[in-house]
C-alpha cells in the first residue's frame, strides 16, 4: 500500500544522507512501518524464506566458482576436488545443491498460497506475472547448475532438454537442428556447451535479483493480500511490518532452515541421483533419465504426449499458462475460504500436480502412461475450463465485512 | 520557429535518419554476439574416420565415436535383413530413407538404408531422433525393442533391424551418415 512517508532522520548524518540518497527512508517506509494486514498466517512467511535462499545460493555459488573448473575434462573432477580437498568444500556444495531444492520447495508453497488465496487477482496481476518469470528463470538457473557437475545425469539431462528445440524441425525443416547446434556450439553436447552453461549459471541469479526487486516493488503498491482476500479498509485492519512480521518471518525462517540443515547434514544426497556421481559418458545413456525432483511434474507432462512437437508445446504451455491465471479465473472473490466449489477443485489440482510429480520419476509405460495422460489432461482442464466456468457458476459464501471483523470473529453480514 | 510545421521538416528528417541508422547499426552489431555461439572452426573441422569392418562377426555390432556422436555399425544376419525387407511401406511412421548418401526424397526401403546395395552393413548415427538418447541394442543382452533393432529407454522408441522408427515418440528413422567403402572391409565415415 503506497503511503505517505513518515520517516524522520534521527541525527545529522542520517539527515545528510536523506537529502542525497534516501535509502534509510525507503527501508523505514517499506519494511519498517509498512502497513500489513493484521491476519497473515504462516503461508505468508515464504516470501522472506525465498529471499533468504536466494542469498544462500549466491553466497555458496560464488565461493564454489572459486574452485570449480568449467571444462569437459575437469569439471567432474573439480566437483570431487571440492568435496574432498577444499576446506569446507563438502559443506558449501551440499548447501548449494540442497539449497536449490529448498528454494524450489519454498517457491512451490509460495505459488500454491497465491493460488489458494487468489493473490493473482486485480490489482496484483503484474506482481503475479513477475513471480512466474522469477520461477522460469529459477528453473533455467537450476537446470544449468545441475549440468555443471558433468555427471551422467547432468550430461543426459542437457542432451534431452536442449533437444526439445529440435521439435521445431517439423515446422520449418532444419530450424530446430540449427537452434540445437547453436545452443551446443557443436554437433553434440560438449565443452562449448559446458562453458556457456557456466557463464549463464553465473549470470541468471543476478537477473533473478533484479526481478525480485520489481516483484517487491509491485507488491508494495497494493500491499499484501491476506487470508480473507478483503482489502485493508481501516487502520484497525493493519499493523506495521516491524516488529510483528519481521519476527514472524524470522521465526518461520529458522524452522525452515532446520529442515535445510537436516538435509545438508543427514541426507545430503537424498534428493539427488546416484548416477550423477558417474562421470559424463557421451556414448552411453543411463537406463533411466530422471530430472531433479522439482522438474518432475513438467517432465511427466512432456512424456505423457506421444508426439514430439506437441509434447514440447504442452511442456512449455504448462508453465506459461500460469502467466494468464489472473484472466483465466473469472471469479471476483479472491480467497478460497469463500469459494465453496473452487476449494475442492484447488485440492484436486494440488493432488494432480503431486501425481504428475510421482509419475515423472516412473518409466512412461503401461498404467503410468495412462494415469500420466489423465493427470496432464486435468492440469489443463483445470486452468483452461474449470477456472473460467466456476467464476460464473459458483455462488460465494458469506464474507466478513472487514479484516478486523474476521479477526474478532464477527458473523458475516449476509452472503455477498 | 514561429511558423507551423506542416510538411515533414528538416528536423524530422534528421531524427528519422539518425534513428534508422542506429537501429540498423544496433541490429548488425548484434549478429556477432549471436553467431559466436554457433559451432566454431575447430568443431567444423573434425575429420572423417576410417573403420575396419573385418573383425565384426555376423550378428555383431560395434559403436564408434564420430564428431562426438556414437555411430552404430551392425553386421546384419540374413534373418535381420529379411525382416527389414518384409516391412510394408505403409507400416513405417517415417517414409524417408534419411540416408546421407541418397537424395532427400528417397523412400525408406531397406535397400535405401544401406550403401551400394551392401545389405550386410548397416551404419547409423546412434542418436534417438526423439530427444537424443543413445538407444539400447548394441550389446548382447540389451533390450532390442519389439522390432528386433534398437530400443530407446528414455521415452520408449522402438527401431527395426534397418534402424527405422516403428513405435514410440521419435519422429524420424535413425540417420545414416555419409560414408563410403574404401575396400570390401573398410569404410570411411564423413
Ligand atoms: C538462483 C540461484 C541458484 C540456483 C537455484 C542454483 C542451482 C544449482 C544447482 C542445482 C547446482 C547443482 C548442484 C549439485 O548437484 O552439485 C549448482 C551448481 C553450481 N552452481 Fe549454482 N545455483 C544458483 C546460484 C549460483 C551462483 C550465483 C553461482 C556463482 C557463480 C553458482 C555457482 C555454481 C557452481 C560453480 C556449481 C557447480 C558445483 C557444484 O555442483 O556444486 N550458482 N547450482
Ligand atoms: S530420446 Fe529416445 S525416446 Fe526420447
Amino acid at each position: 500500500m503506497a503511503h505517505e512517508s513518515t520517516f524522520k532522520p534521527g541525527n545529522s548524518i542520517s539527515k545528510w544522507f536523506d537529502d542525497r540518497l534516501p535509502i534509510e527512508r525507503m527501508m523505514h517506509d517499506q519494511f519498517g512501518v509498512f502497513p500489513m494486514p493484521r491476519n497473515l498466517n504462516y503461508l505468508w512467511t515464504f516470501g522472506g524464506i525465498l529471499t533468504f535462499f536466494l542469498v544462500v545460493q549466491l553466497l555458496t555459488g560464488i565461493v564454489l566458482a572459486m574452485h570449480y573448473v568449467p571444462h569437459e575434462g575437469h569439471a567432474f573432477d573439480s566437483v570431487e576436488h571440492i568435496m574432498r580437498d577444499v576446506n569446507w568444500g563438502w559443506l558449501l556444495r551440499y548447501m548449494h545443491a540442497n539449497g536449490a531444492s529448498m528454494f524450489f520447495l519454498a517457491a512451490y508453497i509460495h505459488i500454491a498460497r497465491g493460488m489458494y488465496y487468489g493473490s493473482y487477482k486485480a490489482p496484483r496481476e503484474i506482481l503475479w506475472i513477475l513471480g512466474v518469470l522469477i520461477f522460469v528463470v529459477m528453473m533455467a538457473t537450476a537446470f544449468m547448475g545441475y549440468s555443471l557437475v558433468w555427471g551422467q545425469m547432468s550430461f543426459w539431462a542437457v542432451t534431452v532438454i536442449t533437444n526439445l528445440f529440435s521439435s521445431l524441425d517439423s515446422i520449418v525443416s532444419g530450424l530446430g537442428t540449427g537452434i540445437v547446434e547453436w545452443i551446443w556450439g557443436g554437433f553434440s553436447v560438449g565443452n562449448p556447451t559446458l562453458n556457456r552453461l557456466y557463464s549463464l549459471h553465473y549470470l541468471l541469479p543476478f537477473v533473478i535479483c533484479g526481478l525480485v526487486v520489481l516483484h517487491i516493488w509491485a507488491l508494495h503498491i497494493p500491499g499484501s493480500n491476506n487470508p480473507t482476500g478483503i482489502d485493508i479498509k481501516t487502520k484497525s485492519d493493519s499493523i506495521p511490518f516491524t516488529p510483528y512480521y519481521t519476527v514472524k518471518d524470522g521465526f518461520a525462517m529458522c524452522v525452515f532452515v532446520m529442515l535445510f540443515a537436516a538435509f545438508v547434514f543427514y541426507a545430503p544426497n537424498y534428493l539427488g541421483h546416484p548416477d550423477n556421481y558417474v562421470e559424463a559418458n557421451p556414448l552411453a545413456t543411463p537406463p533411466h533419465i530422471v530430472p531433479e525432483w522439482y522438474f518432475l511434474p513438467y517432465y511427466a507432462i512432456l512424456r505423457a504426449i506421444p508426439d514430439k512437437l506437441f509434447g514440447v508445446i504442452a511442456f512449455a504451455g504448462s508453465i506459461s499458462i500460469l502467466l494468464f491465471l489472473p484472466w483465466l479465473d473469472t471469479s471476483k472473490v479472491r480467497s478460497s475460504r469463500y469459494r465453496p466449489i473452487y476449494k475442492w477443485f484447488f485440492a484436486l489440482f494440488m493432488i494432480d500436480v503431486l501425481v504428475l510429480g510421482y509419475l515423472g520419476a516412473k518409466p512412461p509405460e503401461g498404467l503410468y502412461l495412462i494415469v500420466g495422460r489423465l493427470a496432464t489432461a486435468y492440469y489443463f482442464l483445470h486452468l483452461l475450463v474449470v477456472l473460467p466456468l466456476l467464476g460464473w457458476i459458483e455462488k460465494p459464501s458469506a464474507m466478513p465485512g472487514s479484516i478486523t471483523d474476521d479477526v474478532l470473529g464477527k458473523k458475516p453480514a449476509g452472503a455477498k | 520557429m514561429a511558423q507551423k510545421p506542416t510538411e515533414p521538416n528538416r528536423r524530422d528528417f534528421m531524427t528519422i535518419a539518425a534513428v534508422s541508422f542506429a537501429a540498423v547499426g544496433g541490429a548488425a552489431s548484434l549478429w556477432p554476439f549471436i553467431d559466436q555461439m554457433n559451432p566454431d572452426a575447430s568443431a567444423l573441422s573434425l575429420a572423417t574416420i576410417e573403420v575396419d569392418l573385418s573383425p565384426i562377426e555376423e550378428g555383431q555390432s560395434i559403436t564408434i565415436s564420430w564428431r562426438g556422436k556414437p555411430v552404430f555399425i551392425r553386421h546384419r544376419t540374413g534373418k535381420e535383413i529379411e525382416e527389414a525387407k518384409g516391412v510394408k511401406m505403409a507400416d513405417l511412421p517415417d517414409p524417408d530413407a534419411r540416408n546421407g548418401n541418397l537424395k532427400d526424397d528417397a523412400p525408406a526401403t531397406d535397400i535405401n538404408r544401406v550403401k551400394d546395395k551392401n545389405e550386410k552393413w548397416l551404419v547409423l548415427v546412434g542418436i534417438c531422433t526423439h530427444l537424443g538418447c543413445i538407444p539400447k541394442g548394441q550389446r548382447i543382452g540389451d533390450a532390442k525393442g519389439e522390432y528386433g533393432g534398437w530400443f530407446c529407454p528414455c521415452h520408449g522408441s522402438h527401431y527395426d533391424t534397418a534402424g527405422r522408427i516403428r513405435k514410440g515418440p521419435a519422429p524420424r528413422n535413425l540417420d545414416v551418415p555419409t560414408f563410403e567403402f574404401v575396400s570390401d572391409t573398410k569404410i570411411k565415415i564423413g
